[in-house]
C-alpha cells in the first residue's frame, strides 16, 4: 500500500509542477498565489528554470552517487555496487543530455545563441564527455571484474576534476550564468528575484525530480542485478 | 644504492633508446601536426590568441599519440606480470611517471621552439610566466596521461580510447594552460596570473595523489 501511495504522490507532485511551471501566468505585480513575478531580462523564459535546474542538479547527483558506489566497489569488490554505479551513470547521462538541451534552448532565447562556451556550458560539456568516456571504456572490456574495477577507477579520477569545472572555472572565466565572476545584476536568481510561489514550485520541482531519479535508479540497478543472477543461473544450469 | 623506480626508469630509457619507437613517432607527429596547421593557415596572419590555443592543440594530440606506450608496451611484450612480481605498484608508477615526464618535457620544448620559429605572432613577452606555466602544465599532462595509459593498457590497449578517456581529465589543465599561455604572450605579470597558476598547481597535486592512490587497483588484478 505504501509503495503505491508514494508513487501516486510522485505522479501528482510532478503533474502539479509541470502544469504550474508551464501554465501559471507571469505578471508585473503578482497578487494571487499562482502568479509569478516578471524578472527583467528573463520574462517568459523564466519558466524553463523549473525543468532546467532540476536536470542539471540530477546530473551532478547521479555522478556523485555513481562515484560513491564506485568507491564502495573498490573496497568491497561486490559486483552489486558496480551495478548501482553503472545504472546511476546511465541515468546521469540522460539527465545530462536533458540539461544540455534545455540549457541550449534557454540560451537561444536569453543570450541569443544556442551555445556560447559560458563556463557552466563548458562544465556540462565536460560532464557529458566524462559520461561518454565511461561508456566507451565499459563497452571495450569483456571481463566483468576488470570492467568494474577500471570504470570505478576512471570515475574516481574524473570525479576529482569536477570541482575545477563546477567551482573554479565559472569564477575565473567570463560567464553569462548568474553567479559568474563578472555578473553585475546581483547574484543568483533563486534568492532575490523569485517570489514565494515561484520558489515553492522551484523547490517542489527539485524534490519531485530527485525522488524520480532515486526511483528510476532503484529500478534500473535491480534490473541489472537480477539479470546478472539469472544469467549465472542459466549458465550453471 | 639506486632506488627501484629509478632502475625501472633506466630500463624503459634503455629499451626506448634501442627501439626509438616513442621518440620517432612523437617527433614525426609534431612535424605532421604543425605542418597541417601551417597548410590550413596558408598566407593568413594568425592572431596571437589563436597561436596560444593551437600550441596546446598540438601538445595534446602529440601527447595522445605517444604517451600510452609506457604501459601498453609492457602488456604487449607480456612483461607486466614480471613487473608485478618484482616491485610494488607505486614503484612501477613512479618509474613510468619519470619516463613520461622526461618525454613530455622533450616533446613540448621542441614544439615551443618550432612554434616560436614558425609563427610570427608567437612572441613570448613574459618569459618567466611562460616557463612556470609550461613546467607546471607539463607535469600535469604527464601525470594524467600516465594514469590513463595504465587504464588503457589493462583495457586491452585500445588506441582510439586513449584520447577519449584523457580529454575530459585534461580539460581543466588545458583550459587554464591556454589562458596562461595567452597571458605570457600578452606580457601579463605573474602577480595577475596567480589564480590560474594556483589552479594548475592544485590540479597537479590532486592528480598526483589520486593517481598514486588508485594505481594499486589498476595494477593488481
Amino acid at each position: 500500500m505504501l509503495k503505491i501511495s508514494w508513487k501516486i504522490f510522485l505522479f501528482l507532485l510532478l503533474a502539479f509542477v509541470s502544469i504550474a511551471g508551464i501554465a501559471f501566468p507571469i505578471v508585473e505585480n503578482p497578487h494571487a498565489w499562482y502568479e509569478f513575478p516578471l524578472i527583467p531580462g528573463l520574462e517568459e523564459n523564466a519558466k524553463i528554470i523549473f525543468f532546467h535546474v532540476p536536470t542539471a542538479w540530477l546530473t551532478v547527483v547521479a555522478f556523485l552517487v555513481s562515484t560513491v558506489y564506485s568507491f564502495k566497489y573498490l573496497r568491497t569488490k561486490n559486483l552489486d555496487d558496480d551495478a548501482k554505479a553503472y545504472s546511476s551513470t546511465q541515468l546521469g547521462m540522460v539527465f545530462c543530455i536533458l540539461a544540455t538541451v534545455t540549457g541550449a534552448v534557454w540560451a537561444k532565447f536569453a543570450w541569443g545563441s544556442f551555445w556560447s562556451w559560458d563556463p557552466r556550458q563548458t562544465s556540462i560539456f565536460a560532464l557529458l564527455l566524462i559520461y561518454g568516456a565511461l561508456f566507451a571504456l565499459r563497452s571495450s572490456i569483456e571481463s566483468e571484474d576488470k570492467r568494474a574495477t577500471l570504470s570505478a577507477v576512471y570515475s574516481l579520477i574524473a570525479f576529482v576534476t569536477v570541482p575545477f569545472f563546477i567551482f573554479i572555472m565559472p569564477r575565473i572565466m567570463k560567464g553569462l550564468h548568474p553567479g559568474s565572476a563578472d555578473d553585475t545584476n546581483a547574484g543568483p536568481v533563486v534568492n532575490f528575484k523569485m517570489n514565494g510561489s515561484m520558489q515553492l514550485i522551484f523547490f517542489l520541482s527539485l524534490i519531485g525530480f530527485t525522488i524520480l531519479y532515486f526511483w528510476m535508479w532503484r529500478l534500473s540497478y535491480k534490473t541489472i542485478i537480477y539479470r546478472d543472477k539469472l544469467d549465472k543461473k542459466l549458465i550453471r544450469g | 644504492m639506486k632506488s627501484k623506480s629509478y632502475s625501472l626508469f633506466l630500463k624503459d630509457f634503455h629499451s626506448e633508446l634501442r627501439t626509438r619507437y616513442a621518440i620517432n613517432s612523437l617527433a614525426m607527429f609534431i612535424i605532421v601536426a604543425i605542418s597541417v596547421i601551417m597548410f590550413a593557415v596558408g598566407q593568413e596572419k594568425v592572431s596571437e590568441g589563436l597561436t596560444g590555443g593551437l600550441f596546446w592543440v598540438v601538445i595534446f594530440f602529440t601527447a595522445m599519440s605517444g604517451l600510452s606506450r609506457a604501459f601498453v608496451s609492457e602488456e604487449e611484450r607480456g612483461t607486466a606480470l614480471t613487473l608485478q612480481l618484482l616491485s610494488a605498484p607505486s614503484t612501477v608508477f613512479s618509474g613510468k611517471l619519470i619516463f613520461n615526464i622526461i618525454l613530455v618535457f622533450c616533446m613540448n620544448t621542441v614544439i615551443a621552439l618550432l612554434y616560436s620559429a614558425l609563427f610570427e605572432t608567437f612572441i613570448i613577452r613574459n618569459f618567466a610566466l611562460f616557463f612556470i606555466s609550461f613546467v607546471l602544465g607539463n607535469f600535469g599532462l604527464a601525470i594524467s596521461s600516465t594514469i590513463i595509459a595504465a587504464i588503457i593498457a589493462k583495457a586491452g590497449a585500445k588506441g582510439t580510447l586513449y584520447p577519449v578517456l584523457s580529454f575530459p581529465i585534461l580539460l581543466p589543465l588545458i583550459l587554464t594552460s591556454v589562458q596562461l599561455t595567452l597571458f605570457a604572450l600578452d606580457g601579463t605579470s605573474i602577480e595577475q596570473a596567480k589564480y590560474e597558476l594556483a589552479i594548475v598547481v592544485s590540479y597537479d597535486v590532486i592528480m598526483l595523489t589520486v593517481s598514486y592512490m588508485l594505481f594499486d587497483f589498476i595494477w593488481k588484478d
